[in-house]
């Protein structure tokens, strides 16, 4: 607790890279996943394969997969954020395209009805209604992502993850305590406040 | 590359045996360990609201957990070694089986149960021959979760002297020796793999005609 409290702005700098590699993974993510999720969620053969392809890649052991990247991008932070991107790709793709299939038929048949185009009845309609389930697909990518960034410390990538790393090569338990415990709460509060927006989203779509 | 990697394989077979059996006994040993806790925990937790409602909760946060983390907490506790690796691999196999088990006792619909106690049967016979194999399915959801779980957090195990697959993964990226990295990190990714697909189909092979869609 006093290493804790004494190197404060160490454990601040360790947990402001962990965010930021965790979020710049997250966003990538999610950018792939999205317009994925979209075309898998109206053709099932594109459904099959995506999942078949990420639900592979998911597969892989984190440490075994960073390490089969060095060969190819070397240590560093491009390392850890493709494997990270790689490990979250499965269940934000399973979750946009079951938010949307999701949507009622009915709902989508009104705003057809009331002469929406194909764009306008995905971002008015089916997004909005499938946004609770997309969030618990982010809900579990975040939680993952931050439970990988841990272990990326060990290829260079920087965050909790090197005060554990530094704590077990120089047999000093506080550092290890920091770090771990600290990886922890991050990965629950974010866990927590992800969930309370997934309720918030349920309650306010009615879905 | 990979002829390398083959060529260094080749070269450490004891090596790669012992590291082969360290990963497999730390993996079936944790799992092990976690369905005995789990399952019984979970058949007893779902039928009761309050008890249900703790451990799914407890089991939520536990899954949040980086496994990296948890083996990290357990060395200053427990010193370095197989048994402190054993004990950390099984706290993380946990909330999986847990959340399953309950998630599929809780699953099976009232009316069938009612359906068998109007039969005459037992509390026990209800729990062995209908509300078992209606949730096994689950249940191998979750052990298969676990599994993936407890094989990818056993090459974690490496920092903390587990031994394991991970060893020749940690000591190639020390020495930047690439074949040696592959010598770990190809046999572990199939392993995960294998395990994926073998509980994939017993869970499959398990779940009742009657429920298959």
């Amino acid at each position: 607790m006093n290493w804790f409290l004494r190197n404060a702005d160490q454990v601040a700098t360790a947990l402001g890279q962990h965010v930021v590699i965790a979020l710049t993974a997250l966003a990538i993510a999610f950018a792939i996943a999205l317009p994925v999720g979209i075309v898998a969620a109206r053709r099932e053969r594109v459904h099959t394969l995506a999942i078949a392809i990420a639900g592979f890649l998911y597969t892989i052991p984190t440490l075994a997969f960073l390490a089969l990247l060095i060969p190819l991008v070397g240590l560093g932070p491009a390392n850890a954020i493709i494997a990270m991107v790689a490990f979250s790709l499965v269940v934000l793709i399973r979750n946009v395209a079951t938010g949307i299939r999701g949507v009622s038929p009915d709902v989508v048949d009104a705003a057809r009805g009331m002469g929406m185009s194909a764009p306008q009845l995905l971002l008015r309609i089916e997004l909005p209604l499938a946004a609770p389930v997309i969030v618990a697909g982010l809900r579990v990518a975040a939680v993952t992502v931050i439970s990988v960034t841990v272990v990326a410390a060990y290829v260079n990538a920087g965050g909790l993850g090197t005060l554990i790393f530094n704590g077990i090569a120089t047999d000093h338990a506080p550092k290890i305590w920091s770090g771990a415990l600290t990886a922890c709460a991050l990965a629950i509060a974010v866990d927590a406040a992800l969930a309370l927006l997934e309720r918030r989203l349920v309650r306010t779509r009615g879905a | 590359m990979l002829v390398d990697a083959w060529h260094y394989l080749v070269a450490h077979p004891v090596q790669f045996g012992v590291a082969l059996g360290v990963h497999l006994a730390l993996s079936v040993a944790a799992l092990s360990i976690a369905a005995a806790i789990a399952i019984p925990t979970g058949i007893y937790a779902a039928h009761r609201r309050g008890i249900a409602f703790a451990a799914v909760n407890v089991a939520n946060i536990g899954r949040t957990l980086p496994s990296l983390a948890v083996l990290a907490l357990v060395l200053p506790l427990l010193g370095t070694g197989f048994a402190p690796s054993l004990f950390a691999l099984s706290l993380l196999a946990l909330p999986p089986i847990l959340l399953n088990t309950i998630a599929g006792m809780r699953g099976v619909d009232p009316d069938v149960v009612d359906a068998a106690r109007g039969m005459g049967m037992t509390a026990r016979g209800i729990l062995r021959r209908v509300e078992w194999p209606l949730a096994v399915p689950v249940i191998f959801a979750g052990l298969r979760t676990a599994a993936i779980q407890v094989i990818s957090g056993a090459v974690l195990a490496a920092f903390i002297g587990g031994g394991g697959l991970g060893d020749f993964i940690t000591a190639g990226i020390a020495m930047m020796a690439v074949p040696q990295m592959l010598v770990g990190a190809i046999p572990v990714t199939l392993l995960a793999l294998a395990a994926d697909f073998g509980f994939g189909a017993l869970q499959r092979r398990l779940t009742p005609r009657g429920l298959c869609a």
